[in-house]
């Protein structure tokens, strides 16, 4: 990726590779989460979840497009946001592997949304602190959707954990199986450390204890219990991705890859 | 848009000195262009008949969301990915107010549901038709939804208060639907040579089934003159099929693509004078096809909505189960 040689920032108060791996992390997040989701639409278990979920998918490809457009500028090789969608390889994008994960059933979608909202809430939160205007201003913007996304999910993962036995156990397995991948969020990498020491963004260490005691007062109201011991799944961040990713990449880029160039 | 084939009493409308005060009451209402509302008395034929309309309508957003939907995730832009998803969702909240308003009637939403599933009702012929390319998404917004939009605008005036109120709600989102439809049109129209194809064989493959979108022609149609007396229809099949055939053909030309009908000539004698197109018959017996439930993706769209209602139920259950503990909870407290 371009950023590896770091162009002299404009502004001198902006740290450009930070900033970068941020706006590209965040984006990549963003947008895999909204490619998720949005396979939903037209198949969802009632009409007003359809509309909801479509509406937050909607929401993250708004924020993708924020994200990914800044990280273009930033990196200042000409790539527009719709580039860095629609034409990087698997091995390039940043998203952690909760995003990424299958849908599986509606519960396990829900499961994944809160997971990543109960961290995106707070993360957008230590943003709007940030040291680079720019990102302050996609923060706070984000922080107002994602605010009505944490109180949609954490409602749903309420009421079908403290629902009937089965949904308690679609949502108890959803849990079991996503909590790994939520731990990605939380464990710092080189690009991590180094943005929250330029102040791009928050230690990834306070963020994930205002998540976590979120999380746990939401799961006992769902009757629900994280697992204790589970090592975290990740390798998103160093774009080691799972398999799972590339026929989804497949699908999203084919009209961009099979006609290059044209307009759309 | 979306009612093609709505039965109604059957019988040619009554005459005035015909009818008993009550129902003669409720006809001089309507002749008075005052809207009828959920709690006034009405013949039950009209009832029945709105509620077979409304339904067939929102059965159809439902099921017309999955053609579209097939291309959201390939969408080609972030912007093309949003605006697609945002219009099928329109279309699950038009699905979602005609549903309400068909409730005003005294049938229930999952009534409703029930009767699409078992295969009981139906929904438009057109949503039985596969989305093979990119440019399909655009062939539907702009004559789908441009037909959709030609028999939509007359129901805000429908009788029946509740529908003509979500009619008003559904046109508004309507016509940015056929907008969004056109421009991707443009776009392809005007960009590369595989692109032109594109478009081209996705019109070739829209048109027909388009026209078929206004039903057949009102001639072979009882039912037609007992719901305009009604005044839940308000122009014939054929008068709208015109309308839009002549609103549509120039639009083909700006694009510098060929409508797919030889027979295809501007008349000056048409529309009492004012001059009209000439088209080739449409081919009613693929149209009958479809709706017996023989089209391309009849099948695959309903198996999606069985689908959909079966994977969620434990889903609803489990909503339905937390409402009664917290109801529970709260007497007990």
């Amino acid at each position: 990726m371009g950023v590896e040689t770091i162009r002299k920032p404009a502004d001198t108060r902006v740290a450009v590779k930070p900033a970068f791996d941020l706006a590209l992390r965040m984006g990549d997040n963003a947008l895999i989460l909204a490619q998720r989701n949005a396979a939903w639409c037209g198949h969802a278990p009632a009409l007003e979840e359809d509309i909801a979920l479509a509406n937050v998918a909607l929401d993250l490809i708004g924020q993708a497009k924020l994200w990914l457009g800044y990280a273009g500028e930033l990196e200042g090789e000409g790539r527009s946001a719709d580039d860095l969608a629609f034409l990087r390889d698997g091995r390039e994008f940043r998203n952690v592997l909760l995003v990424e994960t299958p849908n599986g059933d509606f519960g396990q979608t829900t499961m994944r949304q809160w997971l990543y909202d109960s961290w995106h809430h707070f993360m957008l939160e230590g943003l709007k602190a940030s040291s680079d205007e720019r990102i302050v201003e996609i923060a706070e913007k984000s922080a107002k959707e994602v605010a009505y996304h944490l109180e949609r999910s954490t409602d749903l993962v309420i009421r079908l954990g403290d629902g009937t036995d089965e949904s308690h156990k679609r949502m108890q397995d959803a849990l079991d199986y996503l909590w790994p991948f939520a731990r990605e969020l939380d464990v710092a990498d080189d690009a991590d450390r180094a943005i929250a020491a330029a102040g791009i963004g928050p230690d990834l260490a306070s963020v994930a204890e205002k998540a976590l005691a979120y999380r746990s007062e939401a799961l006992s109201q769902a009757t629900l219990t994280a697992p204790t011991d589970a090592v975290p799944r990740k390798g998103g961040k160093a774009g080691v991705h799972s398999e799972a990713f590339g026929f989804m990449l497949a699908e999203m880029q084919v009209l961009q890859r099979t006609h290059p160039g044209v307009k759309w | 848009m979306y009612a093609q084939k709505v039965e109604s009493t059957g019988a040619r409308p009554k005459s005035l000195d015909e009818m008993d005060p009550q129902e003669r009451a409720f006809q001089e209402r309507i002749d008075a262009n005052i809207k009828i509302e959920p709690k006034e008395w009405m013949p039950e034929g009209y009832r029945k008949t709105l509620i077979r309309q409304i339904s067939q309508h929102a059965h159809s957003e439902i099921v017309g969301q999955l053609p579209e939907g097939n291309w959201i995730t390939r969408a080609p832009t972030l912007d093309r990915k949003a605006i697609l998803l945002a219009k099928v969702q329109d279309e699950a909240g038009h699905g979602l107010y005609l549903y309400c308003a068909a409730e005003t009637l005294g049938v229930t939403r999952d009534q409703l549901t029930e009767q699409l599933l078992s295969g009981k009702a139906k929904y438009s012929s057109i949503f039985n038709y596969p989305t093979l390319t990119w440019a399909d998404i655009g062939a539907i917004g702009w004559l789908v939804d441009g037909a959709a939009i030609m028999n939509q605008v007359p129901l805000q005036r429908c009788s029946y208060g509740p529908y003509s109120r979500a009619m008003i709600r559904v046109c508004k989102e309507e016509s940015f639907h056929q907008r969004q439809g056109y421009d991707i049109m443009m776009v392809l129209s005007k960009g590369s040579e595989e692109q032109r194809a594109m478009a081209q064989d996705a019109l070739n493959r829209w048109w027909w089934p388009s026209l078929m979108m206004f039903g057949p022609s009102d001639a072979e149609s009882v039912h037609s003159a007992q719901s305009m007396a009604w005044g839940i229809k308000q122009d014939s099949n054929d008068d709208l099929r015109q309308k839009f055939v002549d609103q549509t053909v120039p639009q083909a030309e700006y694009l510098g693509l060929k409508v797919p009908d030889d027979d295809i000539v501007w008349n000056e004698a048409k529309n009492d004078g004012k001059g009209g197109y000439d088209f080739g018959e449409v081919n009613w017996d693929e149209f009958f096809d479809v709706l017996a439930g023989n089209g391309p993706c009849n099948a695959e769209r309903l198996g999606a909505r069985v689908k959909a209602w079966e994977d969620g139920a434990w889903f609803r259950d489990g909503l339905m189960a937390h409402a009664d503990k917290q109801a529970a909870r709260k007497i007990a407290a």
